[in-house]
């Protein structure tokens, strides 16, 4: 097949960006060479080609997106010609055109016709057999609501009587958005953003939430952190972050209380042997959750390293699709911004994920009931209640604040 | 040599599955002890088209030629000529698939294989010499062969299968055909057109009897019309070879002993097992495989009529695509669900889904809408006014279930409801398709507005 297509390169992408054309029109290409880079809903990741041949036409410049399966260029081995069908590949050429200003500003157009924008249906359309929306109609049933099993993932008539069967949460109204005004602008959703809107609606609407919060002392943290850095420094090694005893404390804890590294899966409850320690980290206009694998036998030096190359790269969006894919349980650390404590949303198919405030000095009662200045940290952690319970949070975060105010411990 | 899937038989599962893995990227050989193609394109489908072709030119010469304002002085066939044709056709397809074997970088390997564990096929070559040859993963595509009778095994004269039938030297005065499916049935209209004289025997209460009963029937007037002795819900109770050719007893309505040159056995197929491992089977005698495709040995996998029915080569290549896929992407493979059959007399037979008896039996809710092609105005152009289409639509969603037509143009047709089916199209979504005027299709808009009330030319 002479034509590079767009390939799936992580499971929740629908399309990709160009980002860079590595190689240009008229290049000789080998198999394994790098060709272009393109952008997910996660990463910029390489393209390689799969053949040896001259790289002949670009039909999606820079910038421009394609969908899975589209034609990205046309790379012809040594005597081969080009196909003589061509019009498939040129209507892809035209379909992603490179918007080169994304957050465009809305034309007067559209605050013409506002039913445009408030349309509650304004997302793509759903791809459904008439005879599954028929049935959907008569049962009232949501079809945004439904994953297609039919071809193309097109929702066919047994995916709405299953879910007939199991009733689904409500349908959901979405409550339309204040039209924009000539000076507003429109910024249409980029792929992760539209993932962080499915899954995290997803999570809050399906997962019952709940929530503790715990007061951990960290005088003792605070010393012993110093007390290594200066260490550290004289002998030329980085330093170590608080976060990065959290995350160790956070996993050593894990393994006490298994039942916080655990999934909800319909008829039972999978609990893992391996943590696999997701860490959010911001990035330009959203988050990724890199993964440490099998965190439970790495050291806090190898915690510390790992989140360290991880999140270098997530900004860069140099992550692997399987550097940010099959985490067990999430750490989400707004300690930097000075946020003194929050709830984060549950990364499904997690059941736990904790929220980490900022270390602050306050006014403390000691054991003698003497005020006196202290380290504190508030810890949150938001879970499924279908996995685990009150109790059984509270023991977890017991085990939490029992490591972090005798951080020693950790150095073994 | 190492390859990543050998696959053992060319025929519509084995070439395709090769070449399917051979464009993922995979190393592929295909086996095949005879030629490229399979009973299909060998002995199947193809030639028979051809002979068919050959079948309906000259009836409608002899018949109907005044009709049409032709006469003909002395209007003749060459047996010979038939017969070569439809060789000839069989012989340029089977280039084509060595030809698409090449394209693709499938190697093709001509010779007997076996299996020589769960990851190696030893193969004699047609020199006698034999290869060793590693595989990662091993499609069974080897097929099936006629059935013989008990007690009345084939001799290649005067007790044939389809294989012989096909390349008969001489045109038989008569001839007695057991079994009356889809290859009975074609026989029987073939050589009836040239004048032999056929008696066609089915067990079962009709012929063609997997299809919707309606139809079956007025086949069966058809055929009786047309001159074939149709023997319906009779039972062979003794065959034996005489002088003259065969003798056979049938009890049914009446009992009889017939005589022919020739016994033409159509009442099924065996499977053709290949060497090697001993693999799990069903009852009947065919691979047992999973949901996957695969036997009972990991990395052994099969598709095609090994498997069992339906023994179409369609659904053996969708089997052996779902096969390949499933083995080296992360398609899951599905089975077969909905298929068209046809048959190639004339009038010609085709249908998809549910059968009105069928529907029945599942206790569904339903309506039916037909339509005769002698309300179709091209049918009457072109002189083809026999059958109707059938269509079976579920209440209370108007899904269309079944679709059954008999007529000249039956197996072109079905496509379309083909498609409305796997679209799960309701009678509406047929209804609001305009179709070309004149053209038979419009029976299928037709027999669907009948099953609504809104019928327009009847």
């Amino acid at each position: 097949m002479p034509y590079v297509e767009m390939p799936k390169l992580s499971d929740t992408m629908t399309e990709g960006t160009v980002v860079k054309w590595r190689k240009a029109v008229g290049d000789s290409v080998t198999a394994g060479d790098v060709i272009a880079e393109v952008e997910t809903d996660k990463a910029v990741m390489e393209l390689e080609a799969f053949d040896d041949g001259t790289l002949k036409e670009v039909y999606v410049s820079e910038g421009g997106k394609a969908r899975i399966g589209e034609k990205l260029a046309l790379l012809l081995a040594p005597g081969e010609s080009a196909p003589e069908h061509d019009g498939e590949a040129g209507r892809a050429a035209k379909a992603s055109k490179p918007d080169a200003n994304r957050s465009q500003v809305v034309s007067p157009k559209a605050k013409a016709d506002p039913l445009e924008v408030a349309a509650p249906t304004v997302s793509s359309r759903v791809k459904a057999s008439p005879l599954a929306k028929k049935i959907a109609d008569a049962k009232g049933v949501d079809l945004s609501s439904i994953h297609g099993s039919g071809p193309g993932g097109r929702i066919v008539a047994r995916d709405i009587e299953s879910t007939a069967a199991t009733p689904a949460p409500k349908p959901t109204t979405v409550i339309p958005a204040m039209p924009p005004g000539p000076s507003d602008r429109r910024i249409p959703l980029t792929g992760m953003r539209k993932i962080i809107a499915e899954r995290l609606f997803a999570s809050k609407t399906q997962i019952p939430h709940f929530y503790l919060n715990i007061e951990v002392d960290t005088g003792e943290l605070v010393r012993l952190r110093t007390q290594l850095n200066e260490h550290l420094e004289k002998s030329g090694q980085g330093k170590l972050t608080f976060n990065d005893f959290i995350l160790k404390a956070v996993v050593t804890a894990a393994t006490k209380v298994p039942r916080v590294n655990a999934s909800f899966a319909g008829d039972a409850v999978i609990e893992y042997a391996d943590i696999h320690l997701s860490v959010a980290v911001a990035i330009d206009d959203g988050l990724v959750t890199p993964v440490i694998r099998q965190a439970q036998k790495k050291s806090l030096r190898e915690i510390s390293e790992a989140v360290k190359d991880l999140a270098t790269r997530a900004r860069t969006k140099k992550l692997k699709p399987e550097e940010y894919q099959g985490g067990t349980l999430t750490v989400s650390n707004l300690g930097s911004y000075g946020i003194k404590s929050f709830s984060a949303v549950i990364n499904p198919p997690q059941a736990v994920i904790l929220s980490i405030g900022a270390i602050v000095k306050k006014p403390v009662l000691n054991a003698q009931d003497q005020i006196v200045p202290g380290h504190r940290l508030a810890i949150g952690l938001s879970a499924d209640h279908r996995v685990v319970d009150g109790a059984i949070g509270a023991q977890y975060l017991v085990e939490l604040r029992q490591l972090l105010e005798n951080p020693v411990g950790m150095l073994l | 040599m190492s390859y990543d899937l050998i696959v053992i038989g060319g025929g519509p599962a084995g070439y395709v599955g090769a070449i399917r893995a051979a464009q993922l990227g995979k190393r592929v050989a295909c086996v095949e002890k005879d030629r490229a193609g399979g009973t299909c394109l060998n002995w199947g489908c193809i030639p028979t088209k051809s002979l068919l072709r050959n079948a309906e030119l000259f009836h409608l010469m002899k018949l109907r030629g005044g009709e049409f304002g032709f006469s003909f002085d002395n209007l003749r066939y060459d047996w010979s000529k038939i017969i070569k044709r439809s060789r000839d056709v069989a012989d340029k397809n089977a280039a084509g698939i060595e030809y698409l074997f090449k394209k693709n970088k499938v190697d093709y390997i001509r010779g007997e294989a076996s299996l020589a564990g769960p990851d190696a096929v030893t193969v004699k070559g047609t020199d006698g010499k034999e290869q060793k040859l590693e595989a990662g993963k091993i499609l069974l595509a080897t097929g099936v062969v006629s059935r013989p009778m008990p007690g009345f095994p084939f001799n290649g004269k005067t007790v044939i299968g389809s294989r012989e039938a096909m390349i008969l030297e001489r045109q038989p005065k008569n001839i007695i055909i057991i079994g009356a499916g889809a290859i009975g049935v074609e026989f029987a209209y073939f050589f009836n057109a040239f004048g032999t004289k056929v008696t066609l025997v089915e067990m079962m209460p009709n012929i063609l009897p997997l299809e919707d009963t309606e139809i079956s029937q007025t086949l069966e007037k058809a055929f009786a019309k047309q001159g074939i002795n149709v023997l319906a819900g009779t039972k062979v109770v003794k065959a034996e070879t005489s002088a003259q050719g065969v003798k056979i007893s049938v009890e049914g309505k009446k009992s009889e002993t017939l005589e022919a040159e020739v016994c033409l056995v159509a009442i099924g197929v065996q499977p053709l097992l290949p060497g090697g491992l001993s693999l799990q089977l069903t009852p009947r005698g065919f691979l047992q495989t999973t949901d996957r495709y695969q036997t009972s040995v990991p990395g052994v996998f099969a598709a095609g009529d090994i498997i069992g029915p339906p023994l179409l080569a369609h659904t053996a290549s969708y089997e052996a695509i779902q096969a390949v896929e499933g083995m080296f992407t992360e398609h899951v493979p599905k089975r077969i669900n909905a298929f068209p059959s046809c048959t190639y007399c004339q009038p010609q037979v085709a249908s998809i889904g549910l059968t009105e008896r069928a529907a029945k039996e599942q206790g569904l809710k339903f309506r039916v809408g037909k339509f005769p092609f002698s309300a179709s105005g091209k049918a009457r152009a072109v002189g083809e006014v026999d059958g109707f289409v059938k269509l079976l639509f579920g209440e209370p969603y108007g899904e269309l279930l079944g679709a059954h037509i008999i007529g000249s143009e039956a197996t072109e047709m079905i496509a379309e409801l083909g498609l409305a089916l796997t679209l799960e199209a309701t009678h509406e979504e047929i209804e609001a398709s305009i179709h070309a005027h004149p053209t038979l299709s419009e029976a299928v808009h037709e027999a669907t507005g009948q099953a609504f009330g809104a019928a327009i030319h009847i």
